[in-house]
């Protein structure tokens, strides 16, 4: 086992070296000077060019590229202009801040979906099975941002149930000690109820958001692996043996659908992960997609090849990880094959 | 891996996180409330030090709260009731008096100012402080040259309370460039001890720290989050604010931050869009206040470098063709100064900015268009998409009129991100763009806009002798205080910018603010930032 896992270790470096190669190349193209933009409003040639220079800017580009890639292998991912922070230090306190945001909506999603998937495959046609149709529809075409301030309108300006959607924490409470960089969990560990329940009640609005939109993978591709298992003759043989229906659906078809709906799952998680920009922006979450986009908005190189990286690498961990949970869930599949 | 138990789990956590969660104020909680004013903007700062490099707007803010200037302004009431900062009153700041000579001003300090790590001011770091800012490069030196403040040497230290600043030549600008934000007094003492051989200034420890003897502390900064303030209870600079702590929220959805005030969760929105401002005055629940941006305007700008709107026939006739109320109640929703409309393009004051001699008046936009013997135009638009809910209609309107006289144009949106390096280029046929200066002169707005130096803001590219000579006599006049010869260069560079149209005036935006109604103190500045200082929280 741990003998396959350095293998496919091997095989990723490539990957991250063409990743480091292209971000790099890519942020170099693109269009917009940052020494202009950061020089600021009554800016002189002059003062530019002095900018410039204090950015690095003026150097070839090969050696550009040889300083950067000295700097990642100490760690140091560059200094981002627009928060005027370490760009490593900015990634670490902000990727919990999304990571937390996407388990929950994921874990909401998956609370709803999966046994709407279940009951639509098993009761086809019938009158769930149109629910889950009109939910996975309904969700994946109303777009995040329309979801967001809807249940922003809805249950903080109208109803006033939830809290203000300013962020992680009410502007009052104070943040738990960093353990974990999850409020939820850092607030358990120190006993700190109260933080942990403003920090949920904080959480609830966009995860249900984010929730709602990956709902629609999630249940149609448990519906439709849920058909193929139900059809099979495994399956008939369990009803045929007098197996209770609960026994017959969860233990035997369940467990054999479930492949193709880890999949998908993993898939959502690190598009959730990276793509949840919008829902940032309306609950003003300070995750990590806010960040690169904003970034990307001001041609401030570091932050947007630190995002690039460090999703690559999260990408890569994650299918390493669904991969070795296929052989807990289904011992036939083998990581060599 | 049970199936079973994992089902089990995660729908316990769904139904958990379902209840919804009242808020529960400890009673502690709530008393802070009312010594704590809870601020919410679109951005937050990148750098707490107006010196960094690429130090953003927002960084401003922090810059003026937390250091002192040796002088500031005085505050005046509107004649609406609002209140601005007072242009032409000054008043000590670290200074306890200020003495204008013919060649040079000079400052006693006050003997009680302490910087916040309680280390006395004195006039070695007001020397440092004033050093940094001209060696400094980039905004900070570019804004200090704007008052004749250029060398080091023009700083003088008289004896450990005094300072001294020479003048290289006399310049108006000079005084009123002490009391912007760039030339705060830093704790020389401290940053030394934090300056490397590649960092001689201590930029990067100013970055995420105050070294400052301001009002206000930071004592905490999250990028792109919340800036949190507590009251410096030994300041001298003034009069002791009265909240004891300000938290700045960064909420990026404009939608959020208006129900914010309107549930009453957040005291000051500051910088608010045109649309929500009207609609909030309609609707009375908070109070919105709305000022004039100083020396600042809306204009369409033609290239005058290039044909066609190297004819002044051709400007001119775009100029006759906007149509202009329409263009303010859409991009404005009417909260604008007009700047089109006036008697006539020979102003006879020197009241800035002026209405233009222009109005919406098709027929003799054609007539000029046919003069000007130039047809078959087809030409681009361009704008600032970061300024798009503004620069938009304005340019879908533009395109409309000016196909009424057979100028064909496309609109170009330019990212926020590459609008300078594209105003820099000056390639651009056609911009709607918006320009102001901190320091309120009409002459300032025409060096930067007008002058043959050909500054970024010269974006028409208008370099014209005659022009150069009306506005180095209207300096020249301002430093002496000739009046009456002020007066002649100015309503003269006016007048030939207006007939010859470079840019074509729009209109005079406002700074839009809501306030709780029992916020009160909000002063308007003329460098578009709030001021706690003043703020009081009933």
């Amino acid at each position: 086992m741990l003998l396959t896992i350095a293998k496919r270790l091997v095989t990723v470096i490539p990957t991250l070296i063409g990743v480091i190669i292209v971000t790099f190349l890519l942020t170099r193209v693109l269009p917009g000077d940052p020494a202009v933009y950061f020089a600021g409003p009554a800016a002189t040639p002059q003062s530019v060019a002095e900018i410039r220079k204090s950015l690095g800017l003026d150097r070839s580009l090969p050696d550009q590229f040889i300083r950067y890639v000295n700097d990642l292998a100490h760690g140091n991912f560059g200094n981002s202009l627009s928060t005027g922070q370490p760009v490593a230090s900015e990634i670490t306190s902000r990727l919990p801040a999304s990571a937390e945001l996407t388990f929950f909506g994921l874990f909401l999603a998956i609370g709803i979906a999966v046994p709407l998937g279940i009951l639509a495959a098993v009761k086809q046609g019938s009158w769930v099975d149109h629910l889950c149709r009109i939910v996975a529809t309904a969700g994946v075409s109303l777009p995040v941002f329309f979801t967001g301030l809807l249940l922003v309108y809805l249950f903080y300006f109208e109803l006033g149930w939830s809290p203000a959607p300013i962020g992680r924490l009410d502007a009052f409470a104070t943040a738990p000690k960093d353990i974990t960089g999850f409020y939820l969990i850092d607030s358990l560990i120190t006993g700190n109820f109260e933080t942990f329940r403003a920090a949920l009640s904080q959480l609830i609005l966009p995860a249900f958001t984010l929730g709602i939109f990956s709902l629609a993978p999630i249940t149609r591709m448990t519906r439709a692996s849920m058909l193929a298992v139900l059809a099979s003759d495994f399956v008939r043989t369990a009803r045929a043996s007098g197996l209770s229906g609960r026994t017959v659906i969860l233990t035997y078809a369940f467990r054999n659908a479930m492949l193709p709906v880890v999949t998908t799952l993993g898939m959502v998680f690190s598009f959730l992960l990276g793509a949840n920009v919008l829902v940032e922006k309306v609950f003003a979450w300070p995750g990590i997609g806010s960040y690169a986009v904003e970034a990307l908005l001001q041609s401030d190189f570091a932050p947007v090849q630190g995002f690039v990286l460090t999703m690559a690498v999260l990408y890569v961990a994650l299918n390493l990880m669904i991969d070795m949970l296929y052989t807990v869930i289904d011992p036939r599949v083998r990581l060599e094959a | 891996m049970k199936r079973r138990d994992f089902l089990k789990s995660v729908t316990g956590v769904a139904a958990g996180a379902m209840v919804p969660a009242p808020a529960i104020w400890s009673p502690a909680k709530a008393d802070a409330r009312s010594e704590t004013l809870l601020l919410v903007t679109e951005n937050g700062p990148n750098n707490l030090d107006i010196h960094g490099v690429g130090t953003n707007r927002p960084g401003y803010e922090t810059s003026w709260n937390c250091y002192d200037r040796l002088i500031s302004h005085e505050t005046k009431t509107l004649p609406d009731g609002t209140l601005s900062y007072d242009r032409d009153k000054f008043k000590p700041e670290l200074a306890e008096d200020m003495n204008i000579g013919d060649m040079s001003v000079t400052f006693k300090l006050k003997k009680s100012a302490k910087f916040h790590d309680g280390t006395p001011v004195t006039a070695n770091d007001v020397k440092w402080s004033l050093d940094r800012a001209v060696s400094v490069g980039g905004f900070p030196t570019v804004q200090m040259k704007a008052g004749s403040l250029v060398n080091k040497e023009q700083f003088v230290v008289v004896d450990d309370n005094t300072v001294r600043v020479d003048f290289i030549k006399k310049d108006r600008l000079t005084v009123p460039d002490l009391a912007v934000i760039v030339p705060g007094v830093y704790n020389s003492g401290l940053l030394k001890s934090k300056a490397t051989e590649k960092d001689p200034w201590a930029l990067d420890y100013t970055k995420s720290n105050i070294a400052g003897s301001g009002a206000y502390k930071v004592t905490s900064w999250k990028p792109g989050v919340e800036v949190v303030y507590e009251r410096n209870d030994d300041w001298v600079g003034g009069k002791l604010p009265q909240l004891k702590k300000v938290i700045w929220r960064t909420i990026p959805s404009q939608g959020n931050r208006r129900a914010l005030m309107e549930r009453g969760d957040a005291d000051i929105s500051f910088d608010l869009s045109s649309k929500d401002t009207a609609e909030m005055k309609k609707e009375g629940k908070l109070v919105i206040i709305s000022n004039p941006i100083g020396n600042g305007m809306y204009s369409v700008e033609l290239n005058v470098k290039n044909p066609p709107f190297d004819n002044e026939k051709v400007r001119q006739a775009v100029a006759y063709a906007l149509p202009y109320q329409k263009i303010m109640d859409a991009a404005m929703f009417g909260l604008a100064n007009p700047l089109f409309g006036g008697p006539s393009n020979n102003v006879t004051d020197i009241t800035w900015p002026a209405k233009t001699g222009y109005s919406d008046n098709i027929a003799k936009a054609k007539a000029l268009m046919a003069e000007s013997g130039v047809s078959g135009i087809d030409t681009t638009i361009s704008f600032d998409l970061g300024a798009g809910d503004i620069c938009e209609p304005i340019s879908v309107l533009v395109q409309e009129s000016l196909g009424q006289l057979g100028i064909k144009t496309t609109i170009n949106k330019v990212p926020g991100a590459n609008w300078r390096s594209e105003m820099a280029k000056k390639s651009m046929p056609l911009m709607v763009n918006f320009f102001s200066g901190w320091l309120d002169y009409p002459e300032y707005f025409f060096f930067w806009c007008y002058s043959g130096q050909n500054a970024i803001f010269n974006t028409p590219s208008y370099v014209n002798k005659d022009m150069d000579t009306l506005i180095d006599a209207a300096s020249a006049a301002a430093a002496v205080g000739d009046k009456d010869k002020y007066a002649k260069n100015v309503e003269g560079f006016i007048s030939k910018a207006y007939n010859e149209v470079p840019r074509i005036p729009l209109f005079q935006p406002f700074l839009n603010v809501a306030t709780q109604k029992s916020i009160s103190g909000y002063v308007y500045w003329f460098h578009r930032q709030v001021d706690y200082r003043s703020l009081v929280k009933a």
